[in-house]
């Protein structure tokens, strides 16, 4: 299992490979690293943090604290799209929670679980700074600002394909 | 570029453009391109306005991106300068709009397009703009804009004109403090930092802003991003540090790019790097981004997350300004406070004071945000009162409700009520009426906000946020937030209140670092102001508010229900009975008060109670 992923993404490692040595000298890079190897593979399986740490030397045990410290990192895959809602606190006195039930009951997932033709997963997010717009979902990168919940199967319906 | 007779000639140059009154007969059509305006649909805006402009060979037309224009309720916005005239404002800007306003000038015939002039409310006349001057003005991914604003003159003055010393001097005289939240004196900090001797020194720009509800930092990094540098290199220079970084959330990705954008600039100009001005002095600024953790606002877990390990905090001391940033003397500005240095430097410490009051002088940014007309980012002189910031500048509740609290400083301060209203918002007033300045999020709660419920939101946003490395936090916040969850969940009594008091007293004493000494905040201003609605959750097992669905009943009011059977259908406990056509009851002993009736009528027929 984990030989095939290795074999499966070989190009994926070769270019994390040219990035960790692209920093090679650069002070307390893992971060960065880590949200690179996420931007390549969307997600830190073991067999990426085990790469990272021959590469940088650095121990697998501080690599995997990092990662499950910070929220944005997941060694889980996800789905096609990620669906976010802000539980900010604007949003959430402008009846965020109200959405977030309701996408939850429209694909049939809790927060923070995938559907199970990966297509959506779904996600509690922090403030993302558009408080002006609450509530507020996005899409990957599509922001949705003032929703209701009555729109959201109708939002949905645009990822479907 | 070596000197500041460079600098002031490209200024002078650039100027010619962004002056109105100087110009011919140049138009400049700004387009509001910070994250709310793009999120508003601001990108097609702007290239529809270049696009039309060039198939109408306009060419006196300049379309420029600019960063946040503060009315967020209002975006996109669009804003046109003609020379000699009053600007105007243009809001809810689409496509077909945005071309009606360039025909408008290819051909005067046309009816012209509404427009709107903000200018004439009260939304910009109670507000003093230093923080945000060029935002919403000039383009942030054009450093010769930024010049032209007399941007670098003020690093240009300190490195050719002033000591170090008389910098830090210059800063303690202005008064200026900390826009983080805790309000600490910035030339004080700064002059703990400067004897520190030591091979190399940090600036670092605390750009982790996770208030939820606050976004005035992430305006002025996608509105002033060379203002932060200029401060920074500043700050450098006063404490002797050659290297700066900025550690932002990663959430803030257009904030991001343009800092990159910026920091290349300056680099391209010699603003940044070897020998600036010619004065020996060296600095460079890196940027770093954050993965999602609201403790590394903390400066102690924000140098942890810097040095790529978990962010923890530690015991001060030793403070930052002797050990920091791998071991050595660091000094942390947040980016409100960095955004005031230059004109600072440029205006004088008397200049500066002239605003605000005597204990907090300038002005603060506030996202005003909620239960309000006007949601946006305003700027006002410190000593404005709440009042005067939720109802003349924001416009009241929104709908006729009533107001009920504002809630200012995030996580960490606490809600204030109606009789606060007239408290003028200064660090020491706040601190005296349980609440705090914080780093700028205002967050207005109108009559249908339970207040036991936002009590315990926020105490669920730091259960999940804390590092966990010291007791009180982690173990005393998850107890609070089961009281709460049990007040909420009508199962509270009133040993319950005493219980969580007397916890909230011990976790606010005890805890290692700011997330948990100000955790404790939410609930112990509503404990103090809105008691009575903890009491009729637990006594009356009753929300006053209707909000916290454990607590409410259900019913079908007879006469609008049209017996169309969606309701009983979507039950997930089929307790609602009826035929087709005709009224539906609930039984309530079966009821889960799921709600989900509730959202699903379509003839407004379910009705809580």
């Amino acid at each position: 299992m984990q030989n095939d992923f290795v074999q499966l993404k070989q190009k994926e490692f070769a270019e994390l490979k040219e990035y960790i040595d692209s920093v090679k000298n650069v002070q307390g890079i893992l971060m960065q690293t880590l949200q690179k190897a996420q931007d390549i593979f969307g997600y830190l399986p073991l067999e990426v943090q085990k790469f990272i740490s021959d590469e940088t030397n650095i121990p697998l045990a501080d690599i995997y604290g990092v990662v499950t410290f910070y929220t944005q990192f997941t060694i889980e895959e996800k789905g096609k799209h990620t669906i976010g809602v802000c539980l900010g606190t604007a949003c959430y006195v402008k009846g965020s929670q109200e959405i977030i039930d309701k996408i939850a009951d429209e694909l049939d997932v809790k927060v923070g679980q995938t559907t199970e033709d990966k297509l959506f997963t779904l996600e509690a997010t922090r403030c993302l700074g558009c408080c002006g717009l609450a509530p507020v979902m996005v899409v990957d990168e599509d922001v949705y600002g003032k929703v209701d919940s009555k729109k959201v199967p109708e939002i949905i319906a645009k990822y479907r394909n | 570029m070596k000197t500041l007779n460079e600098l002031k000639n490209m200024r002078d140059e650039f100027a010619k453009s962004l002056d109105s009154d100087k110009k011919e007969d140049e138009v400049r059509i700004v387009v509001g391109m910070a994250t709310c305006g793009i999120s508003a649909g601001a990108r097609p805006v702007l290239d529809t306005l270049i696009e039309e402009a060039k198939l109408k060979n306009l060419s006196n037309i300049k379309v420029v991106q600019t960063g946040c224009i503060g009315m967020c309720v209002y975006e996109p916005i669009v804003e046109v300068y003609e020379p000699n005239k009053e600007k105007v404002t243009y809001t809810h800007v689409d496509t077909e709009k945005a071309k009606k306003i360039i025909d408008e000038f290819a051909q005067k015939t046309e009816e012209p397009v509404e427009s709107t002039s903000l200018m004439d409310g009260d939304f910009y006349k109670k507000q003093k703009r230093i923080a945000l001057r060029n935002c919403g003005f000039i383009d942030p991914e054009n450093i010769n804009e930024y010049i032209a604003r007399d941007g670098y003159a003020a690093l240009g003055k300190a490195l050719t004109e002033m000591t170090p010393d008389e910098v830090i001097k210059h800063m303690k005289d202005s008064g200026l403090r900390g826009r983080g939240g805790a309000g600490f004196p910035t030339g004080v900090k700064w002059g703990f930092t400067a004897p520190n001797k030591a091979d190399q020194k940090y600036i670092i720009c605390n750009a982790d802003e996770g208030d939820p509800g606050a976004f005035m930092d992430r305006s002025v990094l996608e509105g002033d991003p060379h203002a932060v540098l200029e401060a920074m290199a500043i700050a450098g220079y006063a404490i002797g540090a050659t290297k700066g970084y900025i550690y932002v959330r990663a959430e803030y990705p257009v904030a991001v790019k343009r800092l990159e954008i910026a920091i290349k600039q300056a680099t391209e100009l010699g603003l940044l790097g070897k020998n600036i001005f010619n004065s020996g002095f060296d600095f460079e600024i890196e940027t770093r981004l954050g993965a999602g953790a609201f403790v590394c606002g903390e400066e102690t877990a924000l140098m942890q997350s810097i040095e790529g390990k978990r962010g923890m905090s530690r015991v001060k001391p030793p403070f930052p300004a002797v050990k920091g940033l791998w071991g050595k003397p660091s000094c942390i500005n947040n980016v409100e406070t960095l955004a005031n240095i230059p004109q600072i430097i440029n205006g004088g410490p008397k200049w500066f004071r002239s605003f605000g009051t005597e204990k907090s002088p300038g002005t603060k940014v506030f996202a005003l945000g909620g239960k309000v007309v006007n949601t946006g980012l305003v700027e006002v002189p410190m000593g404005t009162t709440l009042r005067e910031v939720i109802y003349d500048i924001g416009g009241g509740c929104p709908d006729g409700k009533e107001f009920k609290a504002v809630q200012t400083g995030g996580p960490s301060g606490g809600c204030l009520t109606k009789d606060h209203l007239d408290t003028p918002i200064e660090y020491e007033t706040l601190m005296a009426v349980g609440s705090m300045m914080g780093s700028g999020g205002m967050i207005v709660m109108d009559e249908d906000n339970c207040m036991v419920d936002i009590a315990r939101f926020f105490l669920e946003f730091t259960v999940d946020e804390s590092c966990g490395k010291c007791t009180p936090c982690r173990v005393g916040t998850k107890r609070m937030l089961s009281i709460l969850e049990k007040i909420t969940e009508g199962k509270g009594t009133m040993e319950d209140l005493d219980e969580l008091e007397s916890l909230a007293i011990s976790v606010k004493d005890s805890s290692l670092c700011g997330l948990g000494q100000t955790a404790p905040n939410p609930v112990l201003s509503t404990l103090r102001y809105f008691r009575d609605e903890y009491i009729a959750h637990v006594v009356d097992k009753k929300c006053p508010s209707k909000h916290c669905k454990a607590l409410l009943t259900y019913e079908i009011d007879k006469d609008k229900c049209t017996g169309c059977t969606l309701c009983a259908r979507k039950c997930p406990v089929k307790c609602i009975d009826g035929t087709v056509k005709n009224p539906h009851v609930i039984n309530q002993e079966a009821c889960i008060k799921c709600g989900n009736c509730y959202s699903v009528c379509r003839f407004d027929a379910v009705q809580k109670n």
